[in-house]
C-alpha cells in the first residue's frame, strides 16, 4: 500500500534546529533602492517613455502627408527652441532624459528579478499555475530583452542609418521608404513582432505603474486595465501602419 | 460505498539542512467528505502503522482561520478552490485515480522545518516592524469615543481578516510578501487609531519586508487569487501610497 521509498526511513530530531535566518541584517534599503522605491522608479520612466511612444508615433504619421511634411518635422526636431538656444538642444535634451528613463528602468527591472530568484530558491515540483496572470504579464522580463534588442537595430536603421540601404547621408523620408521596402520584409517582420511586444509590455506595465504609484483602486483597476489594452492596441496599429504602408506601396 | 483511490506525491526533508526529495504514496478508500487534512491524518496513520514517519504539516483549527495550514496544491497555494484554506479543502474535488502533487510553500525567507513545515517568522518580525498602535493603556475606551465612518470600517475589517497563511508569498512568482504587509497595513492605516504610526508604519514594515529576502510586486496578482480571504490589490496600492508619500 506505501511506496516507502528513501524518504520515509526513520528521522531523527533535526539537530540545533535553527532555520536559517541571516545574521546580519541585510543592507538597508533607502527610499529608492526598496522594492517599493525601485518599482516606483519603474513606474516613473516608464511613463516618460510613453509619452516618448505617443510624440513618436505622431510624428511618424507625417508620412502619410508626403515626404515634405515628414522630412520638415524630422527638421523641426532639430531646430526646435531657435534661435533662442542652439540647433539640437532641445533635441539633446529630450535623447538625454530618454537615456536615462531606459538605464533607470533597465536597473530596476534587473535588480528586482535578481531578487525575485534568490526569494525562490527552490522551484516547484508541479508546474505552477498561474491563477490570474496573462500572457503579458508573464511576459514583462523577456518581451523587455527583445524590446532593447529592437531598440539597438532601430537606431542603427533609422536614426544612424548604417543599417539602412539610404545610408546615414540619407533623408529620413528616403530611409523610411527604403528601409521597408518589400524585399526587406524581414526586417518589416521584425518590426512586427517586436511592436507587439511592446503593446504586450504597455498593456501590463501601463495599468501596474499606476498601481505601483499607489493611484488605483478597486474602482477604477479594471477600467484601468481595458484603457491599457486599448491605448497599447491604438498605439500597435499606429506604428505598424507606416511600415506597413511602405511595405505595400501605399507610401512610396 | 467505496472511495476514491489516490496517488499523493509529497515533500519528504528530514529536517532544514536535508536536501529533501519527493515520495509517493497510495491512499485508498478516502471519502469525498474529509477534508484534505484528514485525508492526510489518515496516510500519517497508515504511515506510523507500517512504521514510518509520518508526513510533517502545520495545522490548528482546522476551521479555515488560524492561518496554520498550508501546503502547495498540484502547484497551487491551498489547492485550487479559492477563498479556502487547505483546511477548508474537501477531497470532493478530487477524483478517483487523481495524483496530486503537495509541497511546502517555497521562499529563501520560509526556510523548510520538516516535510511540508515552514518557519513563517519572517511574518512576526514584519508585523513587530510596525504592524501596531499607541494606545493609552488602562480601561478599555468607550467603543464611540473614536468615530469611524462605515466605509473605513469594512475596508478596513476586510484588510485585517489576513490570517498570515503566506499563500500569498507560495503563490508570487516574486516570492513577494507584499500582500500579507499591504493588509496590516491598510487594516490599521484607515482606522483614526492608526494615523499617528502612518507614515513610519509603511516605511518600517517595507524596510523589514526586505531586509527578509522576499522579492518585490510586479503586481501580476497571483497573490490575491489564492489568498484564503481574498484581500485585494487595493492594499498593495495603499501601501504603496502610503511608502511613497511617508515622511
Amino acid at each position: 500500500m506505501i511506496d516507502r521509498g528513501e524518504a520515509t526511513d526513520s528521522v531523527r530530531p533535526p539537530a540545533a534546529h535553527s532555520p536559517k535566518k541571516p545574521t546580519k541584517p541585510a543592507a538597508k534599503t533607502g527610499r529608492f533602492t526598496s522594492t517599493n522605491g525601485k518599482k516606483a522608479v519603474m513606474a516613473v520612466t516608464g511613463a516618460i517613455m510613453v509619452l516618448f511612444l505617443i510624440g513618436h508615433v505622431l510624428g511618424n504619421l507625417k508620412v502619410f502627408s508626403g515626404a515634405q511634411s515628414f522630412n520638415d518635422y524630422a527638421e523641426f526636431l532639430r531646430t526646435a527652441g531657435e534661435p533662442a538656444v542652439p540647433r539640437r538642444t532641445v533635441l539633446t535634451l529630450v535623447e538625454i532624459v530618454l537615456v536615462l528613463a531606459v538605464g533607470l528602468h533597465m536597473w530596476s527591472a534587473i535588480s528586482l528579478a535578481r531578487r525575485a530568484a534568490k526569494a525562490r530558491p527552490v522551484k516547484y515540483a508541479a508546474k505552477r499555475k498561474n491563477q490570474a496572470g496573462g500572457y503579458a504579464t508573464r511576459t514583462m522580463r523577456w518581451g523587455g530583452v527583445i524590446i532593447v534588442l529592437f531598440l539597438i537595430w532601430h537606431l542603427l536603421d533609422l536614426t544612424f542609418g548604417v543599417a539602412n540601404p539610404a545610408g546615414s547621408a540619407g533623408l529620413p523620408y528616403d530611409r523610411m521608404v527604403q528601409g521597408f521596402a518589400p524585399e526587406r520584409w524581414w526586417v518589416t517582420l521584425f518590426y512586427a513582432v517586436s511592436l507587439v511586444m511592446v503593446g504586450l509590455h504597455l498593456r501590463h506595465g501601463l495599468w501596474s505603474a499606476v498601481q505601483t504609484l499607489g493611484l488605483a483602486s478597486g474602482r477604477t483597476r479594471k477600467g484601468l486595465q481595458l484603457a491599457a489594452a486599448a491605448f497599447s492596441l491604438v498605439l500597435v496599429i499606429g506604428f505598424l501602419a507606416v511600415p506597413f504602408a511602405v511595405m505595400i506601396g501605399v507610401v512610396k | 460505498m467505496s472511495g476514491m483511490n489516490l496517488t499523493l506525491r509529497v515533500w519528504r526533508q528530514k529536517g532544514p539542512d536535508d536536501e529533501g526529495r519527493m515520495a509517493t504514496y497510495k491512499v485508498e478508500d478516502v471519502s469525498p467528505d474529509m477534508s484534505f487534512l484528514e485525508m492526510l491524518d489518515v496516510l500519517n496513520d497508515r504511515l506510523i502503522v507500517a512504521g514510518d514517519e509520518p508526513i510533517a504539516f502545520d495545522h490548528d483549527c482546522r476551521e479555515g482561520i488560524c492561518g496554520m495550514c498550508g501546503m502547495v496544491i498540484n502547484g497551487v497555494a491551498h489547492g485550487e478552490q479559492r477563498a479556502t484554506t487547505t483546511c477548508q479543502l474537501h477531497m470532493r474535488h478530487f477524483k478517483d485515480g487523481d495524483t496530486i502533487t503537495i509541497e511546502p510553500w517555497r521562499a529563501s525567507a520560509f526556510p523548510v522545518v520538516k516535510d511540508l513545515v515552514v518557519d513563517r517568522s519572517a511574518f512576526d518580525r514584519i508585523i513587530q516592524a510596525g504592524g501596531f498602535i499607541s494606545v493609552p493603556a488602562g480601561s478599555a475606551p468607550d467603543a464611540h469615543s473614536v468615530p469611524v465612518p462605515k466605509d473605513s470600517a469594512d475596508a478596513a475589517f476586510d484588510a485585517a481578516t489576513c490570517i498570515g497563511c503566506g499563500a500569498c508569498v507560495a503563490a508570487c512568482p516574486n516570492g513577494s510578501a507584499s500582500l500579507f504587509t499591504a493588509a496590516k497595513i491598510t487594516h490599521l492605516g484607515l482606522l483614526p487609531q492608526g494615523q499617528p504610526e502612518r507614515d513610519s508604519r509603511a516605511k518600517a514594515m517595507v524596510e523589514q519586508m526586505d531586509a527578509e529576502g522576499f522579492g518585490g510586486c510586479t503586481n501580476t496578482g497571483e497573490c490575491t487569487v489564492v489568498c484564503p480571504k481574498g484581500i485585494s490589490l487595493d492594499a498593495i496600492a495603499r501601501m504603496n501610497r502610503d511608502y511613497l508619500s511617508a515622511k
